[in-house]
C-alpha cells in the first residue's frame, strides 16, 4: 500500500438546473481570452444529447481513453507511444474546430457607428477566426433543452448503444443536465500520451496540469483524453485544460465552479487511495467490475492503518483530516450513491456523480399507487421517465444494478423524509430496505439536501 | 509502496518497451516522480509551469456590487478588480444564515449575472453622449437663430413640421454622433422646460421601472420627474406581472414567501413559474425540498426546464389552467367540505370560517326569469346605524341572526371603530351555508360560464363574438332577511363548482366523470387535455397534504399562467384552492407568484424618495398600459366590443361600449389615474381660474360641465393631448416590454413600422373618443434614454446619454425572493464620460432649473387624482354600484383635483435635499403614517444639512447616491427598528390586538448603508408588508393576518372569493371562474391555430405565440452578451414542435418569418419534441440588435417579440373607487397581457440580407 491523496469532485445530477453558471464563471476566470474562445474547461451538456465537443464519447471515432490488451495489460486506444512518434505530425483522430464550434462575435460597433441609412442598425455575426461574417450553425450548447431534438438526438453515442428505443416524441419527453470539467483520473491518458513529458499528475492532489513551459503542442492530450477535456490553444500552440482551480485550492478556497454553482450540487474533497492498486483496479477484465475495483482502490482515512500508512507516505496530518472530512468518501464510499463517468475508458475519473432521480413518482402515481410509498416507489425505479439503461450507459458501463442501487437510496430517502417533515412516526423500515439505518438516512439527507457551504467543500 | 519495506518488483500498467522507456526517460528530464507502474507522471506542486494560471487568478481588489436587472434575484456579487480593470465576478457567499436545518442562501446568482462584467468594455458599450446628427444639427441652427435661447430654440425646431418629420423619421436608422454633456444636457432640459411652459408638466412622461433593482438609481430620475410635475408611468400592470387577482382577492399589491420558505412546503406546484430559468438563485430550495419528501408537480404545456424536478408533470393546453384549478377546487369542495358541519375538514372549515368572505352573506337578484347573485349584504341593509354601515359586510351567527363582525372595511377608517378592525369573531359561530341551519329555501341561480360553443355567426349574429359566454342554472340554500334573499359565498361557491347537495334543484354533473356541465375532472380533461384521473388525484393530495401538514401545501406561480388576457380569472382559481385549504398565511404554504413582484423592502424611505413628496404631494403617477395604449395609438385599431366579454348573466350595461371607452369611462370616474388629464397646460388651468376668480377645483368642473374641457383620453390624437418628451433610463421599452412595438414606432415615434393591421371601422370605433380621419405620427417630440449598453430604446432614441453600470455606482438592492437588503458599490469609476444616473438627474435638474427662472418661474399646477386605495377613498362608490349621470364631486365621482406649488428654479435644489412636508405629513405606507422627527434627526447628523448661506440651508443633504441610501433606510421600518415598531403601535390602535412585539427585539436597530455594503443585511418585520421574519423564521405572506387577526385590506377584511363591483357581475366574475384565452379568430377575424394561413403572401401555419421568459437573458438584458450567446443559438429564435415545423417544411436552424397584423419577427427555427403542437415560443424580450435580418415581408428589419403583440385592455382591471379595487400605483390598472396572441409562420428564403 501506498497512500496517495487526490482532490476529487462528486456533481449531484439530481439537483443540477442545468442553469451553466458554472461554465460561465469559469470561463471569465480562465478561458476568456484569444485562442482559446472556443475553449470550456466546464460546460454543461443536456442529455440526450451530442455533447461538446459533438459526440466525444464515441471512441470507436476518437479513440481516447485506455483499451485493456488481451494479455491484461492497458494500452493507449490511440495506440501507444511508439506509434504516436510516428505520427507525431499529423493526428487524425483530433476533433476539429466544427466538432467544438467555430467561435463568433458580432460588429457590435455597428449599433452605435452606423450612419444615417434607411435600416435600424443590427450586430451581424463575425467569425472569431476569419474575422468574416459568418452563420451560426453550431455553439458549445447547441443542443441546449433539447433543440434540435429531431436533428441531432438519434447521434448521442448512448441512445445509439441503448437496446431500448427512445423517440422524440412529446408523451416521452425526458432530459438532464451534465456538467463536466477534466476528470482529474487516477489513470490519465492524457499523460500518457504526451510526447513532450509536459502533462503530469500533481502529487500532492493528483491534479493534472499542462506544462506551459513544456508544451510542444503535439496535441496528443487531446486525442489521448476520451473526455475530450484537454484543449489546444491556437494562439499559443499549447495545450491548456482543467487545472481545478489549484491556486484557489491551494489557499483553501472551492474550485470556482464548485463555489459558483447555485443548484448547490457540487461536493469537493480530499480522496485516500492505494496508488499501488490503480493499474490492477483500471485492467480488470469485465468493464463491469471497474466501479468497484476503482471504489477499492480507494482507502477508509479513519482506518488506522491507512492513517499510519499515509503518515508514513509524507501525507500532512492537515490532509489526513481533510480527507476524514471529506464528503467524496461518503458519496462514494458510504453511501454509494456517486457513480464515475464512463468507467470503460479505464482512466479512473475523480469526478463522480448521483445519477438524477426524478421524476419517478409520476410512472407510480399514474398506476393509482401512492407515489411516496417507498415499497410501490422502489417497483417503479426501473420505470423512471429517464431510461436506466441510458444512466447506465454513461456511468457503469452499462451495468444498471449500481444505478439502481443510487435512485433506490434516493427515493428511500425521500420516503423516510416525509415521515420525518410531516412530523410522523419515523419508519426505520424504509430506511433498512435500502441497507442503512434512518440514523443514516438523516446523515445523507443532511449531506444532500441541507449541504452547508462546510459540508460540501 | 512504502520506505521501509522492501519492494517486489512493479508490474508495468502500460503496454510496450518504447513507452515504457519513454516516461521512464522523463525521470531524467523532469524533475518529478513517475508512476512505478509507469501510468504516470507525478511533479509537486510549486513548479514554474504553474505560473501562468496564478497570475491569472491574482487581484487587486474584490468589492461587492450586484446587478439592477428586472429578475428578482437580488444577488451579491464579488466584482474582481486587477490594474484598475474589471476582470470578472463570482457569487458572495456571506449571506446570514437560514438555520441550521435549512440550505442557505448561499450562492446567489445565474450565468447572466456571471457575464455581466463583459459589457463593462464590450463595443456595445454607451462610452459617450449620443445625438442623432440631423436634430443636433436642426438643434444648432435653431439656437443660433433664436439668439442662444435653448427653449426657444427646441420650440422653434419642433414647430417647424418639416423639420421635426425629418429628425423623427430619422428615428431608429442610425446617423447617431457624438455631443459633450453640456450640450446634450442642455437639449434634454429645454425640451422638458418648453414642453412644460407650452403643453403642461403631465406631458412629460418618465420611464424606470423596478426601483428594488437599485433604488435611488430608480428613485432619483422619478424624484426629478415629480418634482417638475410629470408622469412616472407604472410597469408592474404594464409588464403583465401585477397579479390582478392580488389586489382583488387580497386587497394587496403581491406578497408572497421568500424562496427559502418553499423548503417549508410538503407539496409544491410549479404552475406556470419555470423555477431553474426564472429563478436560477432559487430552485435548490425546490430541488432540495424534495429531499425531504416533498412531492413536487409541474404543470407546464411544454417539458420546461423544470419538469425534470417533477414528480408528475401535466401538460394542459396553453391558457386552460384554470379549467384544470377548478377541477382540482371541485374535488376539494366535495370532499373536504361539502357535507354536513361535522363532516367537513374541521381545519378547512375553520379556516374558511375566519379568514375568508366564505360566511357572509350575499343578496340574489332577480334576472330575467331567475335570480343571479348580487352585493354582499351590509349593515346599511340592516338598517344598523353605524358608521360607515355599507361597508359593513355581515354574516350570520349560529342561530341565524345577522351579525356585523369586526374587522370590515367599514371598521378601518374613523373613531367610532378604533380597536375594532381586526378578524375576532369574538362570540360569533358562522354557519359557512345557510343549510347549516335549521330552516332554509333552495333557489336556483344562474352563474356564468365561458366553456360553451360559440356557435355560428350566422346563425345568430347577435352574440357571433360572444367567445362561449353562457350560463348554468343550480341552487343554493337561502333565506330570507327582510326584504332579500340571502345565502352564503360558500354556497354560491359549491354552486360556481358545481358540487351539489342533496335535493338541491338545478342542473349538477353526476360524478367526476361526468363532463357535461362545468366544474368536474372530466369537464375539464376536454378542455385542457390533462387526465381527469390525474385532476382528481393531484387536488386531493394538495388538500390531503395540506390537512395533513396544517396548510403546508403551496403553488409556485407565474408568468405562464399570468400573461393572459383572462389571468386574474385563471389566479383566482389558484388562490381558491389555497383558500380553500387552509395554506394562506402559513409557513410552506399559499401562493408563491414570481413574476416581476419585485420587493422594495425599505419601501417607506424608497417612496419618500422617489416621490418627492418631502416636497409636493401627490405626483402623477400613471398606469402605464392605458398611456401606452393611447400614445401609441393602439386603440384606433382595437376597437374591441366591451360586451363581447360580458355574461349573459350580466345587466347588459358594457352594450355598444368598446373597452377603450371604459378606459375613458374609469379615468372620468377618478377609478385610474389619467395623465395627460385635460386637454389643457394644467398650469394654465389655475391661472385661467385664479383670472376668473374662481377656486381652481370648481374652475375645473364648471368648465367640464360646461363642455369647454375635455379629458385628454378623450381625445389623444389632438397635439395638445400628445406626450411630448419621454425620459426612460434603466428600461428598454422598446426592445422589451412595449407590447405592440411597431404602434410604437408608427405612432409614438414617427418612424418606419412593419404595422400590418387596419384602423377600426366606424361601427367598432369608441363612441366617447374623438376619432382623427389622419393619425398623428410622430408624437413624441424626445426620446432620451440613459443606458450603457445599446438597445432598440437607444437606438431610436433622439438622445442617448452614457450610464455607469452596476459595478460603477452605489446603490440598494432587495428583493421578495430572500429576505436581505444589500448594496452596489463601484468596483472602478465611471469611465470613459459615462454617469451615473445620479449624477445624470442632477447635471439635467440644475440645467433645467437656470432655464427656469427665466421660462416657468414659480407656478401653480392643478393634479387630477385618482381614488387611492388604503384611505377613505376606497368607500366612494357602495356596494360597488356604478352609477350614471351622478353630479361631478372631486373625489368621489370623478378625481380629487389638487393645487400645487411648482418653483421650478428650486427643482435641482430640492432633488438633493429632504424636504418640510415629511416631518410635517409623515410618511404614509398602506394606510399607516409614520411619523419620523426622530429619526430626520439622525439622519441629519448622518449626511448633514446644507450649510448656511446656500439655498435651502438647514435641509438634510441628498447630494451624493449614498446619503440618498442612508435616507431609504433610516425612513424605513424594515430597516429602522423604531419606525416598524412605532408603525405596529399605530396599527395596534386600530386593529386592538397585539403586534408590537413583532419587532420590539429590533427597536434599537438601524441599519446603515455602512452595514448593507459589509454584508447583506436581514430586515426587521414591519408593518409595511403583511409576514414575519420575528425569531428567524421564513417570511410568508399573510402570516400578521393569520395570526394576528389583523384583517385584509379588502372590503370584508378577508380574502375574497366573491367581488360584487356591478362591472364584475356584468363581466361573470364575481367568483372565480373559467375563462378560456381570448377567441382571436373570431374577435379579429385571425386565423385558427393549426390552420394553414398566409403570412405575407405565401402559406404558413396558424400558431400560438407564447413569449416565456429567456434562459439566456434577463429580459433584453444579457441578450446581447457573447457569453451568453455563445451557450445558446447566437440570435433570435422561434422554439417549435416538429409536427409544426413538418407542416411548413421546416428543419432546426431554419430562418423562419412569424407574421401577423402587428408586425413580423424574423428568427430561426429550434425544432424540438419538447414542444407542444400547435404552439411556439419566441423568448421574451428578443431584441432587434443581435443577427436580425431584414424581412422578406416587410422590407425592414425584423421586429422584436412584441412586434406581433399588442395592448387588449381587461375592463375588471379598470375598476376603482371601491374597497380593494381601488388605485394604488402598480397596484391595480389594465395589465399589458400578450399571452392570447396568435401568428402565421412560414419558411423563408435562407438567404438574409441585413
Amino acid at each position: 500500500m501506498r497512500v496517495m491523496a487526490q482532490m476529487s469532485m462528486v456533481m449531484n445530477l439530481d439537483k443540477c438546473i442545468g442553469c451553466h453558471t458554472c461554465s460561465v464563471t469559469c470561463k471569465q476566470a480562465w478561458t476568456n481570452r484569444s485562442g482559446v474562445e472556443y475553449v470550456w474547461f466546464n460546460n454543461v451538456e443536456t442529455r440526450p444529447g451530442l455533447g461538446y465537443p459533438r459526440r466525444y464519447e464515441d471512441q470507436e471515432e476518437w479513440k481516447g481513453g485506455w483499451v485493456r490488451t488481451r494479455n491484461g495489460r492497458l494500452k493507449l486506444k490511440a495506440g501507444g507511444k511508439l506509434k504516436k512518434l510516428a505520427t507525431i505530425f499529423s493526428n487524425p483522430k483530433m476533433p476539429d474546430i466544427q466538432d467544438y464550434y467555430e467561435p463568433w462575435t458580432y460588429d457590435y460597433d455597428m449599433l452605435l457607428n452606423a450612419p444615417a441609412g434607411e435600416q435600424t442598425p443590427v450586430a451581424r455575426p463575425v467569425s472569431l477566426l476569419t474575422g468574416e461574417p459568418t452563420k451560426i450553425t453550431w455553439s458549445a450548447n447547441w443542443d441546449d433543452d433539447l433543440g434540435g431534438s429531431t436533428a441531432t438526438m438519434a447521434d448521442d453515442p448512448i441512445l445509439q448503444h441503448m437496446s431500448e428505443h427512445v423517440a422524440e416524441e412529446f408523451e416521452q419527453t425526458f432530459m438532464f443536465y451534465l456538467p463536466r470539467i477534466c476528470e482529474h483520473c487516477l489513470n490519465p491518458s492524457c499523460v500518457a500520451s504526451c510526447p513532450s513529458g509536459a502533462m503530469y499528475k500533481r502529487s500532492e492532489d493528483g491534479i493534472v496540469l499542462v506544462d506551459q513551459d513544456k508544451c510542444r503542442g503535439w496535441r496528443m492530450c487531446v486525442s489521448g483524453c476520451p473526455y475530450k477535456k484537454v484543449y489546444f490553444n491556437h494562439k499559443t500552440g499549447k495545450a491548456e485544460k482543467c487545472t481545478l482551480c489549484y491556486p484557489r485550492i491551494e489557499v483553501g478556497l472551492p474550485t470556482v465552479c464548485s463555489e459558483t454553482c447555485v443548484g448547490r450540487l457540487r461536493y469537493l474533497g480530499l480522496v485516500l487511495y492505494d496508488v499501488d492498486k490503480v493499474a490492477e483496479a483500471a485492467s480488470v477484465e469485465d468493464e463491469h467490475d471497474l466501479l468497484e475495483a476503482q471504489r477499492d482502490v480507494f482507502l477508509d482515512p479513519h482506518d488506522p492503518a491507512v492513517i499510519a500508512q499515509a503518515r508514513a507516505d509524507g501525507i500532512p496530518e492537515d490532509w489526513i483530516d481533510a480527507a476524514q472530512r471529506s464528503p467524496i468518501h461518503r458519496l462514494i464510499s458510504e453511501y454509494r450513491v456517486a457513480l464515475p463517468l464512463h468507467p470503460e475508458y479505464r482512466t479512473m475519473p475523480m469526478v463522480w456523480y448521483i445519477p438524477p432521480l426524478s421524476p419517478v413518482v409520476d410512472v407510480v402515481a399514474g398506476s393509482g399507487a401512492d407515489g411516496e410509498d417507498a415499497r410501490t416507489l422502489f417497483a417503479a425505479i426501473d420505470k423512471l421517465r429517464i431510461p436506466m439503461e441510458y444512466l447506465a450507459g454513461l456511468f457503469t458501463a452499462g451495468d444498471m444494478e449500481p444505478v439502481a442501487e443510487s435512485l433506490k437510496k434516493l427515493a428511500g430517502m425521500r420516503s423516510y423524509m416525509r415521515d420525518v417533515n410531516l412530523g410522523a412516526e419515523r419508519d426505520e423500515s424504509i430506511a433498512a430496505s435500502i441497507g442503512m439505518t434512518g440514523a443514516e438516512v438523516e446523515e445523507m439527507y443532511r449531506l444532500l439536501a441541507i449541504a452547508k457551504y462546510d459540508e460540501r467543500y | 509502496m512504502t520506505t521501509t519495506e522492501p519492494q517486489g518488483k512493479t508490474r508495468h500498467a502500460t503496454d510496450g518497451a518504447l513507452s515504457n522507456g519513454l516516461i521512464e526517460l522523463g525521470r531524467f528530464f523532469r524533475k518529478g516522480e513517475v508512476a512505478p507502474d509507469l501510468r504516470s507522471v507525478f511533479l509537486e506542486g510549486g513548479r514554474k509551469g504553474d505560473v501562468f494560471y496564478r497570475d491569472r487568478w491574482s487581484h487587486d481588489k474584490v468589492v461587492r456590487s450586484t446587478h439592477g436587472v428586472n429578475c428578482t434575484g437580488s444577488c451579491s456579487w464579488k466584482v474582481y478588480v486587477k490594474d484598475g480593470i474589471i476582470t470578472w465576478e463570482t457569487q458572495q457567499t456571506d449571506y446570514p444564515s437560514v438555520g441550521p436545518d435549512s440550505p442557505e442562501y448561499e450562492p446567489r446568482g445565474c450565468p447572466r449575472g456571471a457575464a455581466f462584467s463583459w459589457y463593462t468594455y464590450s463595443p456595445t458599450r454607451v462610452r459617450y453622449p449620443y445625438v442623432r446628427g440631423v436634430l443636433l444639427e436642426s438643434y444648432r441652427r435653431a439656437k443660433a437663430e433664436q439668439g442662444g435661447d435653448p427653449v426657444k430654440a427646441w420650440a422653434a425646431l419642433t414647430d417647424d413640421a418639416e423639420t421635426s418629420r425629418a429628425y423623427k423619421r430619422a428615428r431608429g436608422k442610425g446617423g447617431l454622433v457624438r455631443a459633450n454633456w453640456d450640450e446634450v444636457l442642455e437639449i434634454v432640459a429645454a425640451a422638458h422646460v418648453h414642453t412644460i411652459k407650452r403643453y403642461g408638466p403631465d406631458r412629460v412622461a418618465g420611464f424606470s421601472p423596478i426601483p428594488a433593482m437599485s433604488m435611488v438609481s430608480h428613485g432619483v430620475g422619478a424624484r426629478f420627474i415629480n418634482l417638475i410635475g410629470g408622469t412616472m408611468q407604472s410597469f408592474y400592470d404594464w409588464y403583465a406581472d401585477l397579479p390582478v387577482a392580488s389586489p382583488q382577492v387580497f386587497g394587496d399589491q403581491t406578497d408572497v414567501p421568500e424562496s427559502a420558505d418553499w423548503w417549508n412546503s410538503s407539496y409544491l406546484m410549479m404552475w406556470g413559474s419555470n423555477v431553474p430559468v426564472t429563478r436560477t438563485p432559487d430552485a435548490h430550495f425546490m430541488t432540495e425540498a424534495r429531499y425531504r419528501g416533498t412531492k413536487v408537480v409541474v404543470v407546464s404545456p411544454d417539458f420546461a426546464d423544470n419538469t425534470k424536478f417533477a414528480d408528475e408533470w401535466v401538460a394542459p393546453h396553453p391558457g386552460t389552467d384554470g379549467a384544470l384549478a377548478t377541477a382540482m377546487g371541485h374535488v376539494i369542495l366535495r370532499e373536504f367540505l361539502a357535507g354536513s358541519p361535522a363532516e367537513r375538514e374541521p381545519y378547512f372549515a375553520g379556516y374558511l370560517t375566519k379568514y375568508t368572505d366564505a360566511p357572509f352573506l350575499v343578496t340574489l337578484e332577480p334576472h330575467g326569469d331567475g335570480l343571479v347573485p348580487g352585493k354582499f349584504l351590509t349593515a346599511e341593509d340592516l338598517g344598523v346605524d353605524a358608521a360607515n354601515a355599507a361597508f359593513k359586510p355581515v354574516l350570520l351567527d349560529e342561530q341565524g341572526r345577522p351579525q356585523v363582525p369586526n374587522g370590515t372595511l367599514g371598521h378601518r377608517f374613523g373613531e367610532a371603530d378604533e380597536g375594532d378592525w381586526n378578524l375576532d369573531l369574538g362570540d360569533i359561530r358562522p354557519p359557512l351555508s345557510i343549510a347549516d341551519l335549521d330552516e332554509g329555501l333552495q333557489l336556483a341561480v344562474d352563474l356564468p360560464r365561458f366553456d360553451v360553443d360559440p356557435g355560428d355567426p350566422e346563425d345568430d349574429p347577435e352574440r357571433a363574438h360572444a367567445g362561449g359566454a353562457g350560463s348554468v342554472r343550480r341552487g343554493v340554500p337561502a333565506r330570507r332577511i327582510g326584504d332579500r334573499l340571502v345565502t352564503t359565498v360558500f354556497d354560491l361557491m359549491l354552486a360556481q363548482y358545481g358540487v351539489g347537495r342533496d335535493g338541491m334543484p338545478g342542473e349538477w354533473p353526476t360524478g367526476y366523470d361526468d363532463a357535461s356541465t362545468p366544474g368536474t375532472p372530466a369537464w375539464q380533461e376536454e378542455l385542457t387535455g390533462v387526465p381527469a384521473a390525474q385532476a382528481e388525484r393531484i387536488g386531493r393530495e394538495f388538500a390531503v397534504n395540506a390537512r395533513d401538514s396544517g396548510g403546508r401545501s403551496m403553488i409556485l406561480m407565474g408568468a405562464g399562467t399570468n400573461h393572459w388576457f383572462h389571468s386574474d380569472t385563471i389566479y383566482r382559481t389558484f388562490l381558491a384552492l389555497t383558500m380553500m385549504t387552509g395554506c394562506q398565511g402559513v409557513n410552506g404554504g399559499g401562493w408563491a407568484h414570481y413574476v416581476g413582484q419585485e420587493k422594495v423592502r425599505p419601501v417607506t424611505g424608497y417612496t419618500q424618495y422617489g416621490t418627492a413628496s418631502d416636497w409636493v404631494r401627490p405626483g402623477r403617477a400613471m398606469i402605464g398600459t392605458a398611456f401606452w395604449y393611447l400614445a401609441s395609438d393602439q386603440w384606433r385599431y382595437d376597437g374591441l366590443p366591451a360586451d363581447l366579454l360580458s355574461a349573459p348573466t350580466g345587466s347588459g350595461r358594457f352594450a355598444g361600449q368598446t373597452t377603450a371607452d371604459l378606459l375613458v369611462e374609469s379615468a372620468k370616474r377618478g377609478w385610474m389615474p389619467s395623465y395627460p388629464s385635460f386637454d389643457r397646460n394644467p398650469l394654465d388651468l389655475v391661472d385661467e381660474a385664479e383670472a376668473a376668480g374662481v377656486d381652481p377645483k370648481q374652475y375645473v368642473v364648471d368648465e367640464l360641465d360646461a363642455g369647454r374641457l375635455r379629458f385628454a383620453c378623450e381625445d389623444p390624437d389632438d397635439p395638445a393631448n400628445f406626450p411630448r418628451v419621454l425620459n426612460i433610463w434603466r428600461a428598454n421599452i422598446l426592445g422589451s416590454s412595449g407590447k405592440g412595438n411597431e404602434y410604437f414606432l408608427k405612432h409614438l415615434l414617427g418612424t418606419d413600422a412593419s404595422l400590418r393591421a387596419s384602423e377600426s371601422t366606424i361601427d367598432r370605433r369608441p363612441e366617447s373618443m374623438t376619432w382623427h380621419d389622419e393619425a398623428p405620427e410622430g408624437k413624441l417630440d424626445l426620446l432620451v434614454t440613459s443606458d450603457f449598453r445599446m438597445t432598440s430604446t437607444t437606438l431610436f432614441s433622439d438622445v442617448v446619454l452614457p450610464a455607469a453600470t452596476w459595478y460603477e455606482k452605489y446603490d440598494l438592492s432587495s428583493t421578495d425572493m430572500h429576505p436581505f437588503v444589500h448594496s452596489f458599490s463601484p468596483a472602478i469609476d465611471p469611465p470613459w464620460q459615462t454617469r451615473t444616473d445620479f449624477d445624470i438627474f442632477a447635471g439635467l435638474a440644475a440645467r433645467f432649473s437656470q432655464m427656469a427662472v427665466e421660462h416657468l418661474g414659480v407656478r401653480k399646477d392643478l393634479v387630477a387624482a385618482p381614488l387611492q386605495h388604503d384611505t377613505p377613498d376606497a368607500m366612494a362608490a357602495p356596494h360597488g354600484i356604478v352609477g350614471d349621470d351622478l353630479p361631478r364631486v372631486p373625489g368621489v365621482t370623478m378625481p380629487k383635483l389638487v393645487v400645487v406649488e411648482r418653483d421650478y428654479p428650486q427643482v435641482a435644489r430640492r432633488l438633493l435635499s429632504l424636504g418640510p412636508l415629511a416631518a410635517k405629513l409623515g410618511l404614509p405606507t398602506k394606510g399607516v403614517v409614520y411619523r419620523v422627527e426622530d429619526e430626520l434627526e439622525r439622519l441629519a447628523s448622518l449626511n448633514g444639512v446644507v450649510p448656511e448661506g446656500r439655498q435651502g440651508a438647514g435641509s438634510i443633504r441628498l447630494d451624493t447616491a449614498e446619503r440618498a441610501c442612508e435616507m431609504i433606510l433610516a425612513l424605513s421600518g424594515t430597516t429602522n427598528g423604531q419606525l416598524a415598531v412605532q408603525g405596529f403601535r399605530t396599527l395596534e390602535k386600530r386593529t386592538g390586538k397585539p403586534m408590537a412585539f413583532l419587532a420590539e427585539d429590533h427597536e434599537g436597530e438601524h441599519i446603515t448603508f455602512a452595514d448593507v455594503r459589509a454584508r447583506p443585511m436581514s430586515v426587521i418585520t414591519s408593518p409595511e408588508w403583511s409576514g414575519s421574519e420575528h425569531g428567524g423564521r421564513r417570511y410568508t405572506a399573510f402570516a400578521q393576518n393569520v395570526e394576528l387577526l389583523k384583517p385584509w385590506h379588502t372590503l370584508t377584511g378577508r380574502m375574497h372569493f366573491f367581488l360584487d363591483h356591478d362591472w364584475m357581475a356584468e363581466l361573470g366574475e364575481q367568483m372565480p371562474v373559467f375563462r378560456p384565452p381570448l377567441d382571436l379568430a373570431r374577435l379579429y377575424d385571425y386565423p385558427v391555430p393549426g390552420e394553414r394561413a398566409d403570412a405575407g403572401g405565401e402559406q404558413g401555419v396558424a400558431v400560438r405565440y407564447l413569449t416565456p421568459h429567456s434562459k439566456w437573458s434577463i429580459h433584453s438584458e444579457y441578450q446581447d452578451n457573447l457569453f451568453m450567446l455563445a451557450l445558446s443559438r447566437g440570435g433570435p429564435t422561434i422554439w417549435m414542435s416538429p409536427g409544426d415545423a413538418d407542416r411548413i417544411g421546416v428543419v432546426d436552424n431554419d430562418w423562419i418569418e412569424a407574421v401577423n397584423r402587428n408586425g413580423v419577427v424574423v428568427a430561426r427555427a429550434v425544432v424540438s419534441h419538447r414542444m407542444p403542437e400547435g404552439t411556439v415560443y419566441m423568448y421574451h424580450a428578443k431584441d432587434r440588435t443581435i443577427d436580425v435580418p431584414r424581412a422578406e415581408t416587410s422590407g425592414l428589419r425584423g421586429g422584436i417579440h412584441n412586434s406581433l403583440t399588442r395592448i387588449l385592455l381587461k375592463p375588471s382591471h379598470l375598476i376603482g373607487g371601491y374597497a380593494q379595487l381601488s388605485w394604488a400605483f402598480n397596484y391595480l390598472g389594465p395589465t399589458g397581457n400578450q399571452r392570447d396572441e396568435v401568428t402565421v409562420i412560414r419558411r423563408r428564403s435562407q438567404e438574409v440580407v441585413y
